[in-house]
């Protein structure tokens, strides 16, 4: 018994070891963002300033990536979102010939290196004449993104009683009544979260926008190049805003969910 | 006499007289019982944008990879390429290539290690001992997630840095020697590689573990089992499921990054990643990049498939 006890006290203090591990990161760039640097390649924490705050956008070039970024992750959202939605209710309403070829064809980009599919891209417009930009990076994200939508729709539609659809048939809602005042309704929080992963993995994506931007500059690739010559302090005041709007996106969900559920 | 001799249900199968209303029907799903033609099209043309899209942006452009691969190595982006079935690029580029091919794999496997060191009782503990806090745990596990994957890879360099408090530390208690340093050595590579992937090895762990009876774990202590044991026979196999998709998960994008080598390494530490950004992106070569991008893709592969014999790819996908 006194072993047992050890061994727990032992893996809850790896676990919590781990999870420091985890969230130290975040903290030094929430410090660094407060940082004002000694020279352009120092990654030390030097001085307390709240600049780097007060003028995001000291460095342009840098708040121009972000913004590509916002872009190409709400079109390429939006794209993925339809695709994959129709998707994931065939999938999860439809019997048909040929679904285990559809789930490998869902299943493979998920399972491919970034690497490969973004050089298959590259190789793909090269050789058609396609000249590399923004909307060739649109396209790169739409096709990483559209696996991650189908699975997480198609996950809320098997977790949805189906009887309240036939209750609604059987009181003589037409097929396209229940889809709009039924289905859709349901499957919302579904999609919505699709959508808000698709655009995470779309905003934060750099290897496959690597091979696939010719010269258009998103924010990954703006840190990426400016790792090279010096990155300005404003970088982490960007990786700290998007974390602090990620975790109230999380917190405002769960209250929500928690709050529906008393009232249920 | 002789037309009874049929199987005798035969009559009672049919479907009800069409006077009778038809509610029974209801209750095979939400579609209705008797499904007309633009019914039966319906699932072929939900599926027809995304499966398009699909075919045309990932499946395809593998094609032309692979066909990129075989191109003649003497040809060049300005004048272009001929296809000449150069099968030679495969070990050319691996003769050339072969070290960092071998990092890849080497780094990436001792992140997993590493991964599955720290990973696994964090995932146990979220599952089966954290009560009210599970929620917040599992919050904290994706954080990360929530800041930009390369801000917060180069924040590694400043915790690293030879002046900061973690080496400082580590030469205090001689675990470094007085000028050891850890920023650009093979060990910063690892240690990135591990915390930038380590999320997607947890969840699909914390999904398994969450479903393991707590009552299994009494039986297997009732039975005198100890700790050790306990885990070897009861939590490790039932948490395999979780093992395999979390491994996957974990080991296909750290063994293609390129990242964490080249902001927290220096050339030497250069993985298959870095050799192939620089073959399309500098030196231009697009005949040896496709062909070290497919052979990274053949590994990769012939490690899913061997998994995926086991698990199908239903249940990945949960």
């Amino acid at each position: 018994m006194i072993s047992r006890w050890l061994v727990d006290r032992w893996v809850t203090g790896v676990a919590l070891l781990v999870l420091g591990y985890l969230l130290l990161p975040i903290a030094v760039v929430a410090a660094l963002s407060f940082n004002r640097p000694s020279s352009r390649l120092s990654y030390d924490f030097a001085e307390f300033t709240l600049d780097n705050w007060r003028n995001p956008c000291a460095t342009s070039d840098m708040c121009d990536a972000v913004l590509r970024s916002v872009q190409i992750g709400f079109i390429a959202t939006v794209l993925a979102t339809v695709l994959g939605t129709l998707m994931a209710f065939a999938l999860a309403r439809h019997r048909f010939r040929g679904r285990s070829a559809i789930n490998v064809l869902i299943f493979l980009p998920m399972a491919t290196p970034e690497l490969v599919m973004g050089t298959s891209l590259l190789a793909l417009f090269v050789s058609a004449g396609v000249p590399q930009g923004f909307w060739s990076i649109v396209v790169a994200h739409v096709t990483f993104c559209v696996s991650f939508v189908v699975v997480t729709v198609r996950a809320r539609l098997a977790g949805m009683d189906s009887r309240l659809e036939e209750a609604a048939m059987d009181l003589y809602a037409s097929e396209w009544q229940t889809f709009r005042r039924v289905t859709l309704p349901l499957a919302l929080p579904g999609i919505v979260a699709a959508a808000l992963l698709a655009f995470s993995l779309s905003f934060d994506d750099f290897i496959v926008t690597n091979f696939n931007a010719g010269t258009t500059v998103t924010f990954p690739m703006y840190v990426w190049g400016a790792a090279q010559r010096g990155i300005p302090p404003q970088v982490n005041v960007v990786g700290t805003a998007m974390f602090v709007l990620a975790l109230l996106l999380v917190l405002a969900t769960t209250l929500r969910g928690r709050r529906t559920r008393r009232t249920s | 006499m002789i037309g009874h001799t049929g199987p005798p249900g035969g009559r009672d199968d049919m479907s009800p007289p069409a006077h009778l209303p038809g509610g029974s029907g209801r209750r095979t799903g939400p579609q209705p019982p008797n499904r007309s033609g633009r019914q039966r099209l319906l699932p072929y043309l939900l599926l027809l944008p995304a499966a398009a899209w699909l075919v045309l942006f990932f499946a395809v452009p593998l094609v032309q990879l692979a066909a990129a691969s075989l191109y003649d190595p003497a040809g060049s982006l300005a004048t272009g390429y001929a296809m000449t079935w150069a099968f030679g690029n495969y070990p050319d580029a691996l003769a050339a290539y072969w070290p960092q091919f071998g990092r890849s794999f080497g780094y990436a496997g001792a992140a997993l290690v590493l991964a599955l060191l720290t990973g696994y009782p964090l995932a146990y503990v979220i599952a089966q001992k954290a009560g009210r806090w599970r929620n917040l745990l599992l919050v904290c596990v994706v954080a990360p997630m929530f800041t930009s994957f390369l801000v917060r890879t180069l924040a590694w360099k400043t915790i690293l840095s030879d002046n900061g408090w973690f080496v400082g530390l580590l030469r205090d208690v001689h675990l470094l020697g007085p000028d050891g340093r850890l920023l650009a050595t093979p060990v910063a590579v690892v240690l990135g590689l591990t915390y930038n992937f380590l999320p997607f090895l947890v969840l699909p762990l914390y999904a398994s573990l969450e479903r393991l009876d707590p009552r299994l774990l009494e039986a297997a202590g009732d039975l005198y089992a100890g700790p050790l044991r306990t885990f070897r026979r009861v939590t490790l196999p039932l948490s395999m499921p979780g093992l395999v998709a979390g491994t996957l998960l974990f080991f296909i994008p750290a063994s293609g990054d390129y990242i964490n080598a080249e902001l927290l390494g220096t050339p030497n530490e250069y993985m298959i990643g870095n050799v192939v950004d620089s073959a399309f992106l500098v030196r231009l070569d697009h005949p040896q990049g496709a062909a070290l991008s497919f052979l990274l893709m053949a590994a990769i592969l012939a490690v899913v498939l061997g998994h995926l014999r086991r698990t199908g790819p239903e249940e990945m996908l949960r």
